[in-house]
């Protein structure tokens, strides 16, 4: 099996059909390694694409008041147990414009892999993107992921993240998000992560709200299982007047595993306003003795609960 | 006297050393709508809970058949097979968990339309809601009946149905009350609310921990209102004569 083949068998792995890349309307790059295996442009969209020994480094272009129907696919990984894959990756979305990414990280046989992702993202005035990231690391737990992102939205501009981790192993992921919100922009970022065994969580996400009336909002759901680790860490800052801003994490902890999580709010404006809240512990008594009492057991409780934190 | 559905004799119930609930006896029939009156701290919910088998609420003596079943050794999941439940006061929220799926639990075939239309709520509206906070207490309250109406129990534990519910919506509750008798179930009704204890069959008075009060529904609101208890002489419920 080729290794395009390799990483378009496990895209049901996080949720995407194999047979986007067939597509014609559709978007797409494939990258194993820093080998760029397929790609596709659509009208608004420009990719340039320069394959080098230590990263492959992409630009992507979607044109001012471009309107992308349907999303746009990335997909890197690795079909090997071992190696190393970098990503250096631009992308701008110009005034006006709309678009959707979705990203796909594949590493389904990795035992002592790692994946080092370097993005700067700029999203213009009164454009929108929706960047969803899907990774699976495979079942081993010997991945290493440090996706590191630095994302600048423009005035009115509209950027929305949903990363997820749900399926096999995480290893060790190490996430570091720097968003800066300019006048009247929004910046949503979600982030949802199942841990088991040995795993371990950093997740930094830092908002800066730089412009009036401008709003975020940092939602993190983690559940963490066996002896897995997680530290969240989410950072808000506001400095412009009426800009709002709130932090949101919860974290389910289960047999050995530990978690933490840092709310740091800082606001410099008096008109601003920042809120945080963080919850982290075992499964919630009342919710768990609910489901009983309408005959779920225990085990079954549990389940619905952190799928449905985890959704 | 027919075989009760639920016979609870000389429960027991301590914490922190304080009896809460104190040798209470109380019957319920098939199918009967029995109320359950008390002040504040007199252990109705306490008694819910016991019945429900929620952690922390485990007798100290005392028998409960359910059904002719000893309902005390097993876990609350259990308890709800053999078809008991409660509707707690104030309801769990879930995160991510749809009102769909909160009314089918467990039974995934189940229709969820026909409870959620009897508790006043637009199936078209809410199904794919979230049992979360976006929810109001009012929505939260209705949603947590419709779950107990689709599981059809035998008895229903009710811990203050109405609360939270406008006047104009009490009579979907009362409704739903109904409904569960209509259906061969029982219903323990724990309320303050005078409207909905007259719906009652039966109704008991609770103070200090113990029924000091059967009868008719309009005999317990009276004695409620106008007697001093007996028991406690007032000094725990508060019921004095004028």
């Amino acid at each position: 099996m080729s290794e395009l083949e390799e990483l378009i068998r496990v895209l049901p792995m996080v949720g995407a059909e194999p047979a986007i890349l067939d597509d014609t309307r559709i978007g797409h790059v494939v990258a194993h390694g820093h080998h760029v295996l397929s790609h596709r442009t659509v009208p608004g969209l420009r990719v340039e694409l320069e394959e080098t020994p230590d990263a492959l480094v992409g630009k992507m272009f979607i044109e001012a008041g471009a309107q992308i129907a349907q999303p746009i696919h990335m997909c890197f990984g690795l079909a090997h147990p071992t190696g190393v894959q970098r990503i250096k990756i631009d992308l701008h979305v110009s005034e006006g414009a709309q678009a959707q990414v979705l990203s796909h990280c594949l590493f389904p046989f990795a035992t002592a892999a790692e994946h080092r992702m370097q993005a700067m993202m700029n999203i213009g005035p009164g454009a929108s993107l929706t960047y969803t990231e899907g990774h699976y690391h495979g079942p081993h737990g010997g991945m290493q992921v440090l996706p590191h992102a630095t994302i600048k939205i423009g005035k009115g501009a509209r950027y929305f993240s949903d990363f997820s981790l749900l399926s096999g192993s995480v290893g060790n992921l190490d996430i570091d998000y720097l968003v800066e919100v300019e006048e009247e922009g929004l910046a949503e970022l979600s982030a949802k992560i199942f841990a088991h065994k040995n795993d371990q969580i950093m997740l930094k996400e830092a908002v800066i709200l730089r412009g009036a009336r401008s709003r975020s909002l940092i939602k993190t759901r983690v559940v963490l299982e066996d002896d897995a680790r997680a530290d969240i860490t989410g950072i808000t800052e506001a400095h412009a007047k009426g800009a709002r801003g709130h932090v949101d994490c919860m974290e389910i902890v289960q047999g050995r595993a530990q978690a933490s999580a840092i709310p740091i709010v800082r606001v410099f404006h008096p008109e601003a306003k920042v809120t945080h809240e963080a919850a982290i512990g075992s499964v919630d008594k009342k919710e768990l003795e609910t489901l009983m009492a309408r005959g779920l057991a225990p085990e079954q409780a549990v389940e619905l609960i952190v799928s449905g934190i985890l959704r | 006297m027919p075989i009760p559905l639920l016979d609870i004799r000389n429960l027991t119930f301590t914490a922190d050393r304080q009896v809460i609930l104190d040798r209470l006896d109380l019957a319920i029939q098939p199918a009967e709508i029995h109320a359950l009156l008390g002040a504040n701290g007199s252990g109705k919910t306490t008694l819910a809970y016991v019945l429900m088998g929620c952690e922390g609420y485990q007798s100290s003596a005392g028998d409960v058949l359910f059904d002719g079943t000893k309902l005390l050794p097993l876990k609350t999941h259990e308890r709800a097979k053999l078809g008991l439940t409660l509707a707690w006061q104030e309801p769990a929220r879930f995160e991510g968990v749809s009102v769909r799926e909160y009314l089918s639990l467990g039974k995934p075939d189940r229709d969820p339309e026909p409870a959620l239309r009897q508790v006043g709520l637009d199936p078209d509206r809410y199904l794919s809601r979230r049992v979360d906070k976006a929810l109001s207490g009012g929505e939260r309250h209705r949603i947590e009946l419709a779950s107990v109406l689709a599981m059809k129990p035998k008895l229903a534990i009710l811990d203050e149905p109405a609360a939270g519910i406008d006047m104009l919506s009490i009579n979907h509750i009362i409704a739903v009350i109904r409904t569960l008798k209509s259906y061969g179930g029982s219903v323990l009704l724990i309320t303050h609310q005078e409207e909905v204890v007259l719906i009652a069959d039966r109704a008991s008075q609770l103070c200090g921990g113990r029924i000091i009060y059967s009868g008719t529904p309009h005999a317990v609101v009276d004695h409620f209102r106008g007697r001093t208890c007996v028991r406690c002489d007032g000094e725990v419920c508060g019921y004095v004569r004028a």
